[in-house]
């Protein structure tokens, strides 16, 4: 066995077994670390196939801030999680019949799946060798796909308006901040500085 | 190159731009206060692009590497979405002043969902797809609960919400089922991959999953669910909004999908959209029988109405294609007049929606009452106006493909739904005496419903020459 296939069992097994024990282990805070080791493995998946920029931002972004995020999340609200999952045992057979349903039609699919002989050709975003990984992906964000990408600021914007249209209150009886009184108060008129002799106090 | 790729799009990054400066200007300056007037330069300049747009535009231009596609067909749609949204807007001024909604986000929001409708329908590629039918759905979700301590608009906005978000799973799980097989999310590389009678398994679950979330869009059956408790809960002048130009964009989407993408395999994707077709008429005519509250029959009639549209993709033809954006077309038109009436329906300031209420409306406003059974007569597919030549259009398009049996079914479905419409006529003339609604209404709302009647009237005499640019979207999309 050569190191590469040694490196993609142990990292598939990460990902497996973090992903079985995210749902089934019984203490929610468990659940959050076993997905930090499900993330770590799936960044190890792109190590091998030579996106390393790709797999340092899956570490960041996701080990360093969405799952940190839940951690704060789950230790900080205190739901019985015990109760929901007896809750959730109720509905355990149809979800398992749907599971196996669901495993039988992407066996069906997978089983038969081939790429068409063009596809290889085809492809848009092929892994360059002659140049650097993260350079490559700023070539595909901002110039391939620039248009895409302006697109997906739109939608972040809209997603912003809409936070402020649904929830902005504005409440008459709390103080706001006036940052142009702030700035334009008058060091002289504001404060006075006094000689303090030793000993004798204002 | 990016500069020639920035012309194609211009129209696009005019309006994106106008709603960013109106959204900051608004927001420095008079914020709420200037809604009214944000919303009339919002409509206005709809019309402009729109103008520009059908005035100035030619030939077939492609833009970011085949991401954007600018043709004929793309170009008959986005007049329509902009036209109609305008209409939109300037009808629910006086209604969403007068209930405090009229925020100055609502048009921008408006106008940026226009924006995604017009990436959606240029869509060459299914990221670019993606990205437009995310714009258009993220600006709907939030005016659809834009009554926020209403529990019935946020309900609705909530609802939409989740339920979109599982069709964009759906659609983007078919998405990357389509990638793996083609090796690329260009339709014009799908295209040449996906051809007739050689597509595999896994293609066909690609095909299938895309299908279901698009079906999801236009609020075919059996992914209409969403659709009468949306309808109920919004405000009802953006209820109008979701009948008419977001149907547009994602029917012409649709379209452009099946024929720019799996155009080689018409005979794969059409017992589908034949089926989806079948059972959205039938749906949308037996269960609006039931209901008397005028916004859910409404929503159950644009299911039935877009049963009729995707008849005429089912067929697969150019023919099929131009018949689906006649029927369009006159869809959007009626409905825009039937919403205008059902804005003025009021009772001592209250909007009303029941249509009990309508008892003998005839009696008191016989000209009003006239206008809208001309309309619901069209609605309804009655010769000799304009929504009869609309339904006969995509049968003889099912007919030639040789779908008899949808045209058949589709004949059945439009006598079933007839009883509905129906019924509101005889309420407004045979009904008993009660108290009803109060008269009036706006000149605005007034107008638009006798301008949409009357364009039923007198559009069977040359449809007002959408025929031919209909004709002319359709072959530049089939080929």
């Amino acid at each position: 066995m050569t190191v590469f296939a040694f490196a993609f069992y142990l990292f598939a097994l990460g990902t497996i077994a973090g992903g079985l024990f995210t749902v089934v282990s019984r203490n929610p805070v468990h659940s959050v670390l076993w997905l930090i080791l499900a993330f770590l493995s799936s960044a190890g998946f792109f190590v091998l196939l030579g996106a390393e920029f790709v797999a340092m931002l899956l570490i960041i972004v996701y080990v360093g801030a969405v799952a940190v995020l839940f951690l704060f999340v789950v230790m900080m609200l205190d739901v019985d999680f015990a109760a929901l999952k007896a809750e959730m045992a109720k509905y355990l057979p149809l979800a398992l019949l749907i599971g196996v349903v669901l495993l039988m039609q992407f066996a069906v699919a997978f089983g038969a799946w081939e790429a068409n002989a063009a596809a290889e050709a085809q492809r848009a975003a092929v892994t360059p060798v002659d140049r650097h990984n993260t350079e490559a992906l700023g070539m595909l964000l901002y110039d391939q796909y620039f248009l895409i990408f302006q697109l997906a600021g739109l939608i972040l914007l809209v997603a912003m308006i809409g936070a402020i249209v649904l929830t902005l209150r504005h409440r008459s009886d709390i103080k706001r901040q006036d940052v142009l009184a702030q700035i334009y108060r008058d060091p002289a008129k504001a404060m006075e500085l006094k000689d303090v002799k030793p000993g004798q106090g204002l | 190159m990016i500069q020639s790729d920035l012309t194609v799009i211009l129209p696009e990054i005019v309006l994106a731009l106008f709603a960013m400066g109106a959204l900051l200007g608004a927001v420095y300056t008079g914020k709420d206060r200037l809604a009214s007037l944000i919303l009339w330069i919002t409509a206005a300049v709809m019309i402009a692009v729109a103008a520009w747009i059908g005035l100035t535009g030619s030939g077939t231009n492609v833009a970011f590497n085949g991401m954007f596609h600018d043709d004929a067909f793309a170009r008959f749609a986005k007049v329509a979405i902009l036209l109609s949204a305008a209409v939109v807007l300037i009808m629910s001024e006086d209604y969403m002043a007068r209930r405090d909604l009229l925020r100055f986000e609502y048009p921008i929001l408006v106008a940026l969902a226009a924006v995604g409708m017009m990436m959606m329908v240029s869509a060459g590629d299914l990221i670019a797809l993606y990205m437009g039918l995310e714009l258009q759905s993220l600006a709907l979700y939030v005016v659809a609960s834009l009554r926020r301590d209403n529990a019935k608009s946020t309900e609705a906005g909530l609802k939409y919400f989740v339920l979109g978000a599982l069709s964009s799973g759906l659609l983007l799980y078919g998405a990357s089922l389509t990638y793996g097989y083609a090796g690329t999310t260009l339709f014009s590389g799908i295209i040449a991959t996906a051809t007739e009678g050689q597509v595999s398994l896994g293609l066909l679950f690609g095909l299938v999953f895309l299908t279901a979330g698009l079906a999801f869009k236009v609020s075919a059956v059996p992914f209409h669910m969403w659709t009468p408790d949306v309808y109920e809960g919004a405000p009802t002048p953006i209820t109008a909004f979701f009948a008419t130009a977001p149907k547009i964009a994602a029917m012409a989407l649709f379209a452009r999908v099946m024929h720019d993408a799996f155009g080689g395999a018409v005979g794969d994707w059409q017992q589908i959209i034949a089926l989806l077709s079948v059972l959205s008429m039938f749906l949308g005519a037996v269960a609006a029988i039931g209901q008397t509250n005028i916004k859910r029959l409404m929503a159950y009639s644009s299911i039935a109405h877009m049963g009729y549209a995707l008849m005429g993709l089912a067929a697969g033809t150019a023919f099929g294609v131009q018949a689906m954006l006649v029927y369009m077309a006159i869809y959007v038109t009626m409905n825009l007049g039937t919403f205008a009436f059902i804005l003025t329906m009021e009772k001592e300031g209250q909007p009303v929606t029941d249509i009990a209420a309508l008892n003998l409306y005839s009696k008191r406003e016989p000209g009003k009452a006239l206008a809208m059974l001309v309309l619901l007569f069209s609605l309804a597919g009655v010769p000799p106006l304009l929504g009869f030549f609309g339904k006969l259009y995509v049968l003889r398009a099912a007919y030639e493909a040789g779908l008899a049996w949808l045209a058949v079914a589709g004949v059945l479905a439009s006598v079933i739904g007839a009883f509905y419409y129906l019924r509101i006529v005889y309420y407004m003339y045979f009904g008993e005496d009660r108290e009803g609604l109060d008269g009036g209404g706006s000149a605005l709302l007034n107008g638009i419903l006798m301008a949409s009647a009357i364009i039923m009237l007198v559009g069977i005499v040359n449809f007002f020459g959408i025929e031919g640019a209909a004709e002319a979207a359709a072959i530049t999309l089939v080929n």
